[in-house]
Parts: structure tokens; sequence; C-alpha cells
């Protein structure tokens, strides 16, 4: 990319409206995404027992049903939420750059 | 129950070979009599395959056909795919009898699976998409020396492609045996021959349409065996309360089968197991490669969602398998269970037969017909992708850029990715045979610790920190890719367990921990030790790249057709 390029695209306030606010997003579900993961797998290490409750009285279902599933749940809904803001805003961001500066 | 209490030891006894169960080895199986709708689906499977392959043919002229299928595929197509690429038969076999055997820990692998979807999808997609042409060695050279990091890229790539090849290989001859009542060695080779046609044939357009094929085939015999189980096992209620209250009076764990059990024991193993499986999904070139197959980063962004839901679907799927096999098969009466040799009742074909059994239990033999012929299929793309991505790194990453040195016909370089392929589907048949007597579990755990060591580290700090040079990520590259190789070679599950050599030397059977931390550090001190001109040029250099990997300006478009 030529460098003066760059630099038109640099230079557009909207631009770092992009990039900081789809960093900072980014990477708080990035986040929540490790917490809930290494969440689970330290309760399994360290508190097996807590997994282990039933899930109502008298239930065969176990507390570690509902958590492990909604672990996989999360992840998909955590990529959807990603997916609807990017796809919307994101992309409007960057249609408008390239409109601006091409 | 003898046998019961020596799986549960022996799964205690080894993550990694838990993990590789569950994902690339089926493990012990029989020879079964020939199945006739079986081998009538299959056929079906391969007829239509192969007119795919002849239709995508006539579409595949350019490299860019070849290695992105036109950049042409859409977000859901591609979801599919990744999905299809993803769920090998050996996670489909191996977590549904890891449920089987031990319950709720199988659970915890399939999460571990799923969850580097996520992170791939916020840290890495359209930055691929932006950046890439055809292998993530595109982005990894993108401002680096092109000839030391496209040999290491490749050189990663290739050694995570053969040893995936190898367990693949190893589980689609025994399955094939188990299923079709063929010989280990014509099945081999009949699954290299159909690869080898439809990669050089067909190129990734074929690949690509015979992942979404599988996918749904995959997607829907799950879905009809796992529902059909829940319906048969609590007697048409629906109720997963009733089927877990079933499982739990036929299991001889009890109540454990809803509990973790041994599966995760150290925390230091636990970590490092989930880092393998979490982050080696993000350096899985075959996956990876993936991403240039959509037009921009709005469809990568889709493809990932896609292939997340439905990999997370089936993972579910598996889980509910796995329950209702144990209580559809496990009764002594069931007609499944079978005595083995040292006098224990055991799973008909073994444990990684539960998924199959299961198929014929509730749907007797069409039903495990159809069962049996998309798992031969589901083999048969995965090993399709692995041997599509090892001929790019060959063609486009080695003989292209680093021996051509960029100056390369078009052409001539398809024409070497199709060499590439056949004799990548020559060497996927040879190492089949040659390892089928060996025990090929340890191979996922070291794939999965190679992608998270070696491929990953340089590729997201090749995208996110402007201050890497080529000496640091040579350093870290490399460091990752030998202390991973080594770190398995020297713990419990290669030293003491495949090499009888006694007490491991390197104390973990998950390295990723480790060897990750290394890259990582040989990264960051190689780049900051690195004051020559041609490392301040490649900083300086970030900013073009930023520009484009942000905005996708500059990046590779669709094919024009």
């Amino acid at each position: 990319m030529q460098q003066d390029l760059v630099h038109a695209i640099k230079s557009n306030p909207k631009y770092h409206e992009l990039v900081s606010k789809r960093k900072a997003f980014a990477w708080i579900l990035a986040i929540v995404m490790l917490v809930i993961y290494y969440g689970f797998i330290l309760i399994v290490a360290f508190n097996k027992a807590f997994l282990s409750q039933q899930l109502w009285t008298g239930s065969i279902t176990t507390v570690g049903i509902p958590i492990g599933l909604g672990v996989i749940v999360s992840a998909f809904i955590l990529t959807g939420i990603y997916v609807f803001r990017a796809n919307s805003e994101f992309d409007r961001l960057t249609r408008e750059i390239k409109e601006e500066v091409l | 129950m003898r046998l019961w209490q020596n799986a549960f030891a022996a799964l205690a006894l080894s993550l990694v070979a838990g993990a590789a169960l569950a994902a690339g080895d089926v493990g012990e199986v029989k020879k079964q009599s020939v199945n006739i709708p079986a081998i009538i689906m299959f056929l079906a499977f391969v007829a239509a395959t192969l007119g795919i392959t002849y239709w995508a043919a006539q579409r595949t002229k350019t490299a860019k056909d070849f290695y992105a299928a036109g950049g042409g595929i859409t977000g859901f197509q591609n979801g599919l795919a990744i999905a299809g690429d993803y769920m090998s038969a050996a996670s489909f076999l191996g977590i549904s009898g890891l449920v089987f055997i031990n319950g709720y820990d199988g659970l915890i692998y399939s999460v571990g699976w799923l969850v580097g979807w996520p992170i791939i999808m916020f840290l890495m997609a359209e930055q691929l998409r932006n950046l890439g042409k055809y292998t993530y060695a595109d982005v990894v050279s993108y401002r680096f020396q092109r000839v030391p990091m496209r040999t290491m890229a490749a050189t990663g790539s290739l050694v995570v492609v053969i040893l995936y090849l190898i367990g693949q290989m190893v589980g689609a001859g025994k399955l094939i045996q188990v299923l079709f009542g063929l010989d280990y060695v014509y099945a081999v080779t009949i699954v290299g021959i159909l690869i080898i046609l439809y990669v050089t044939f067909g190129g990734m357009l074929a690949t690509t349409w015979v992942q979404i094929i599988k996918a749904c085939l995959l997607l829907g015999g799950a879905t009809i065996i796992a529902f059909g189980a829940l319906y048969v096992a609590t007697d048409g209620s629906l109720s997963p309360e009733r089927l877990f209250q079933k499982a739990t009076e036929i299991h001889n764990k009890k109540d454990a089968v809803m509990r973790p059990g041994a599966l995760v024991t150290s925390p230091i193993e636990a970590i490092s197991l989930g880092l393998a499986l979490m982050f080696g999904t993000a350096g899985l070139p075959h996956i990876l490669m993936r991403f240039f197959t959509v037009p921009n980063a709005t469809e990568a962004r889709k493809s990932v969602f896609y292939a997340t839901g439905f990999i997370g679907y089936f993972y579910i799927l598996t889980f509910l398998i796995g329950f209702g096999a144990i209580v559809l098969l496990m009764p002594a009466d069931s007609g499944y269970m079978v005595t083995n040799a040292k006098g224990v009742l055991e799973l008909k074909g073994g444990q990684n037969m539960a998924a199959v059994n299961l198929s014929a239990a509730i749907g007797g033999n069409i039903l495990l017909g159809f069962i049996s012929a998309v798992a031969f299929a589901t083999i048969l793309a995965v090993v399709s992708g692995l041997t599509l991505a090892g001929a790019s790194a060959i063609s486009h990453d080695l003989y292209a850029n680093v021996v051509a040195h960029g100056n390369v016909d078009e052409l001539q370089e398809v024409r070497v990715s199709k060499i590439a392929t056949l004799v990548l589907g020559v060497i996927a048949i040879l190492l089949g045979i040659a390892f089928e007597q060996q025990n090929v579990a340890y191979l996922v755990g070291l794939t999965f610790s190679v992608a998270a060591s070696a491929n990953f580290p340089i590729l997201i700090v090749s995208i996110f920190w402007s201050k890497m040079t080529t000496k640091g990520a040579l350093l870290g590259g490399w460091l990752g890719l030998v202390s991973s190789t080594l770190f398995v070679i020297l713990g419990p599950t290669v030293w003491t367990d495949v090499l009888k050599l006694g007490d491991a030397i390197f104390p973990f059977k998950n390295p990723a921990l480790f060897s990750m931390t290394l890259s990582f550090l040989g990264i960051f001190i190689g780049s900051i030790m690195d004051s020559s001109e041609q490392g301040k040029r490649e900083c300086a250099s970030f900013e073009a790249q930023d520009v484009r990997c942000q905005t996708g300006i500059g990046a590779e478009g669709a094919a024009s057709h």
C-alpha cells in the first residue's frame, strides 16, 4: 500500500474510531470467553463438589450439566454478539473510510 | 466389572491419551461382517463427491481457484465447511465413546474443543482474511523476510498436517475394517486414492463442497441418533432427567457419571491441556486456509459464527449419544455387550463404537449403514482438507516463494501443488500402513500442542505487535516447534507409555503451557534484541500492514468470474 494512502487513512478520525472501538470490543469478548472457560476448568480441578450438587431437590441432573452446556452455548452467543456489531457498525465505519479516502 | 475399573484407571492415567481418543484415534476395534446398506450408501457418497469433483475441475483454472475456490464461498457455506473440517469421525466416535465410559468427563473435552472458535473470531478471522492470500504463511511473512519465514511456517504446517494425517489414516483404516469388513490396507489405500482425486482435480472448490456435504450428513446423522436414542431410552418422554436417571441406574459408576471424575486432576495439566485445545485450533493450517475462500472480512466473521454454532450443537449431540448408549447398549442383555478375551464384558467393537452400535439399536441395519457411510465420508473430507493444506504449504510457500523467490508462473505453481498432493496422498497411505499396529492416540495431543506452540504465536504476534522482527519470529517459532515436539517425546505419554523407557524426563503430559511460553518469550526477546536495519524496516512497515488489516483496503478480493 502506498505511504500517502496509509497516511490518509490514519489521519481519518473514523479510522481511529473503528480501531479503538473494535479493539476494545474484541479483547473484552475474548477475555470474557477465557474467564468462562478457565473458570469452568478451575472449578473442575478444584471444586468438583460444586458441580456435583443436585440441580433441584431430588434431581439426578447435576449443576455441572447446565454449566458445561452453558459454556458451549456462551461460545456461540459471544461470537454472535461480535458478528452482530462488527457486521453492522464496524463494517459501516469501514465503508465510510473507504469512501472518504479512495 | 474389571473392565470399567481398568478403563477408568487408563483414562485417569493419561489426559493426552484421553484427548486423543476424543479426537484422533478410534482405538482398538474388531472387524465385522460386510454391511450391504453401508456399502451402497457409501458408494452413493463417493459417486456424488466425484461428480462434484468433475464439476469443480471445470471451474478450477487459476491458482486462486485451486487454493481458495476463487474466493467465492459464502460465509454460511464456509461455516459448514469449517465445521466439516473440524468435526472428525474420531471426535464423533471418540467423544461419544468417552461419555459412554466416563459420563460427565466427556463434556469437559467437548467444551475445550469448542472454545478456541470465539478466540479465532475475535482476534484472527478478519485479520487473516485481510492480510492473507492462500496460506497462513502469507500473513506471517507479510512484512518479514520471505525465505526464512515461509520456510518456518511451511515446516510448521507440514508437521501439523502429517501428524494429523497419521491419526486420521489409522483411524480410517480401523473404522472401515469394522464397518465394512474391508482389509486395513485396502481401506487406507481407498481413502488415499479418493482424496488424491478430490484435491488434484477439484482443488479447494471440490474440497469445500465435500466438507459441506459431509458436515450436513454428519449433523443430520448425529441428530437422528441423539434424539432417536433420547426418545427410545426415555420411553417417548424426551426428558433428559429421565435419561440421566436411567443412565445412573445402569452404569456401574452410578451417580458418578453425572459428576466430573478423574479426568482433570492436576491444575497444571488441566490449564496446559486447555491452552493446547483452545489455541491449537487457531494454528491448524487446514482450518486457517478456509478463511481465504470467502470474499471479505464480513463473510469471514459469519463463517466463524455458523461454524461455532454447528460445532457446539454437534458436541451437545455427542453428549446425548453417549448417555443414550449407556441406557440402550450397556445392559448386559442389550445384545451389544460381548465378553472379550479376558472374560470381561465390553461394548461390541470397542468403546469408540458407541455411536455406531447405538444407530443399529434404534434404527436397525439401514441407520447403521447410513451412520457407517457418514463416518467414512467424514474421514475422507477431513483427510482431503489436510492434504490440500499440506500441498499448498509445499507449492505456494516452499516452491513458489522459497525456491523460486516468487518468480513463478501461476500454472506451474498449480502443477507443483497437484504433484505435491499426489506425493502427500501416497505418503498418507504409507504412513497409515506403517502405523497400523501403533498406538497413535498421543498424536492428536502432539498435533494440537505443536499448532498452539509453533504456528499460533507467530501468527497472533505478527498481527498485533508492531515491534516483532524476523529474528524474533524465527527464534520464537522454531523454539515453539522444537520444544513442543521434544516435550511430548520426553513426556510420560511417549517416553514412558509408548517407548517404555521408564520415568519421563519432562514431567507433564500436556506441554503447551511451557512450549507456548517459550515461543512467546523467544519472539519477544529475539525482537527486542534485534537492532538491525532490516528489523527497523520491518517495525516501520507494521503501520501499512495494520491499516490493511483493519480496513481490508488492498486485500485480496474475490475472483472476477
